[in-house]
């Protein structure tokens, strides 16, 4: 008989359990996990060095981008940094206005993940009627600002759009419909035993781990560490708001599931509290072109944890450094932590359970061009031209398109 | 504000050099520059005995003649101190501060592969948050480090080949 040797397998970057790119390395006895390793950076877009090389209004546009979900988290963290810096005081209305969006984007994210998680434990009736009724929540929010996501509401100074008396109506309309579905989730998350089967002593975190390993969010708050930026260290109108940090001590995935439909209950609470108490005033003030030389450090209760942003001025037109720390980055170290000693079959699900936004924490792309391994960049037609080839090679042919549909060119 | 202002008050009476050298910028703000002799005492004192358990994150930046490094922490109450030291270009180390903050390690790993830092005990492991082939010595975050510039060669090869 030979040693029996353990199993190293990679998972990723590019696999079916999460849609965006991470590696993991994982040393396996059987079905356990016996170590695992993760290896970040393929999303690096180069976001803080972009920063840099443009106009502070130019920047919050990029900052926005960061992230498809919780983009008014950076956009909101990037502006109250650089008005610190400035010595600009926002506007009330333009502050609750803020806060408004943002606990829509937080109701938004969490339906999300809701889904998400119903997905990978197979529960797709969940995935389908949490996302039906997170359209309620885009809708809103594309009422309020114009778009469904990335949505430019946010301006050095105050915001971009007023919220008015019919959106008022719609909004609260919109809360009483997801307030009652979710009151059902509530119902699923406690009564329904697969689910509780499925989640219960997954993915564990003690609380002890959590202060070690510095876990952030919905993840610190189901393993009973009552950290919440929004009340730690207020900003916006939270100062001003009543609400609850909502905790578990069940330090694993199922306790992540009531933390988060618990928040989803406080957030339309709050949403209530800021469109009945919305102060009269202006939107905005005028905010200067050139920012004096300073620097601040601003942090910001993301849906997926602590969210924060150092910005650095030099009394130009242009930022001298942005520097963010998104919320996974945070909870990833955490995650090798939980997989540990567990089954590979719960790594979906442990993964998901941070809620993982790779693209907020790698934030920098460099792109392998086809031909060898060198790192560069690839101009709009080089991708272009490559997409067409892979494509012809296996029997389609675009080019008959190439006359009709050219877009986006650059150098 | 009495609770900045008690930190402020701790910290230049505990360290003489820090005088004139530490400021309340706002409510639960606090921002102290280090010199780079002082940083492993005052950092170890800071997280240790003034009870700041949380590591936010850590900032570098290219400072010109200097590589600036931030350590921001923070504690309970919603209060983070600021801790800054610069570190010469020529020879840019620090030592590693996953031995109080495990999770500090991507923060690290991150100066050591955007501005060029070398962190001293930090443990091996993968690169982040660059590729594995990037080539040494290039920093991203270097002030005179341009995008594309190095590639002009690659983009020449490419044009021929069309």
């Amino acid at each position: 008989m030979h040693d029996r040797e353990n199993i190293r397998i990679p998972i990723g970057p590019q696999h079916p359990a999460l849609k965006e790119p991470t590696s993991f390395s994982l040393a396996l006895d059987g079905e356990r996990i016996l170590q695992a390793g993760v290896r970040l950076g393929y999303n690096h877009r180069g976001i803080e060095k972009g920063c840099e090389e443009r106009t502070y209004i130019q920047a919050l546009y990029l900052v926005e981008r960061i992230c498809g979900i919780c983009s008014h988290s950076h956009a909101t963290c990037f502006c109250m940094a650089v008005e610190e810096i400035a010595g600009i005081e926002v506007p009330k209305r333009a502050v609750y206005i803020r806060t408004l969006v943002a606990e829509l984007e937080r109701v938004h994210s969490h339906l999300l993940w809701l889904g998400v998680a119903g997905h990978e434990i197979g529960f797709d009736t969940l995935l389908m009627y949490t996302w039906r009724d997170r359209e309620t929540v885009m809708d809103l929010l594309a009422l309020l600002t114009g778009n469904r996501v990335n949505y430019g509401i946010n301006t050095f100074g105050g915001v971009r759009r007023d919220v008015n008396p019919e959106q008022k109506v719609a909004v609260l309309k919109g809360m009483d419909l997801l307030e009652e579905r979710t009151k059902y989730y509530i119902t699923v998350a406690l009564e329904e035993t697969t689910l509780i089967e499925r989640l219960s002593g997954v993915g564990m975190l003690s609380h002890d781990d959590v202060l070690r390993l510095g876990a952030i969010g919905p993840t610190g708050r189901a393993s009973d560490v009552k950290r919440d930026t929004r009340k730690d260290d207020p900003y916006a109108a939270y100062g001003e708001m009543p609400f609850n940090v909502i905790t578990s001590d069940h330090c694993d995935v199922y306790g992540r599931t009531l933390v988060r439909v618990g928040e989803l209950m406080e957030s339309y609470k709050m949403i209530r509290w800021l469109v009945n108490n919305l102060p009269e005033g202006p939107i905005a003030v005028k905010f200067p072109r050139k920012v004096p030389a300073g620097e601040a450090f601003m942090r910001y209760e993301a849906p997926r944890g602590e969210d924060v942003h150092y910005v650095r001025a030099n009394g130009t037109d242009r930022p001298e450094r942005v520097k963010v720390r998104a919320p996974t980055l945070a909870n990833v170290q955490a995650v090798a932590h939980m997989l540990k000693d567990g089954y590979l079959a719960d790594l979906p699900i442990v993964v998901a359970a941070i809620d993982p936004c790779f693209s907020c924490t790698d934030r920098l792309i460099a792109v392998a061009d086809a031909h060898g391994l060198q790192p560069g960049v690839l101009t709009w037609e080089q991708v272009r031209r490559h997409g067409i080839e892979w494509y012809r090679r296996r029997g389609v042919d675009f080019t008959r398109l190439n006359s009709t549909f050219r877009c986006g060119e650059s150098g | 504000m009495a609770e900045e202002q008690a930190i402020l008050e701790e910290l230049t009476a505990k360290f003489p050099s820090l005088k004139d050298k530490v400021r309340v910028q706002r409510a639960r703000r606090l921002f102290a520059h280090v010199p780079g002799e002082d940083i492993r005492e005052v950092f170890g004192y800071v997280v240790r005995d003034m009870k700041f358990p949380i590591l936010c994150t850590i900032t570098g930046l290219d400072e010109g003649a200097t590589l600036g490094v931030i350590y921001h922490l923070g504690r309970e109450s919603g209060v983070v101190l600021n801790l800054a030291t610069s570190v010469p270009k020529e020879r840019p180390v620090l030592e590693t501060v996953t031995g109080y903050f495990p999770a500090a390690e991507a923060y690290e790993r991150e100066l050591v592969d955007l501005l060029g830092f070398q962190v001293q005990g930090l443990p091996e492991g993968p690169r982040y948050p660059l590729p594995d082939d990037w080539p040494a010595g290039e920093c991203p975050l270097r002030k005179d480090w341009k995008p594309g510039a190095r590639l002009e060669p690659e983009q020449g090869k490419e044009s021929q080949d069309a």
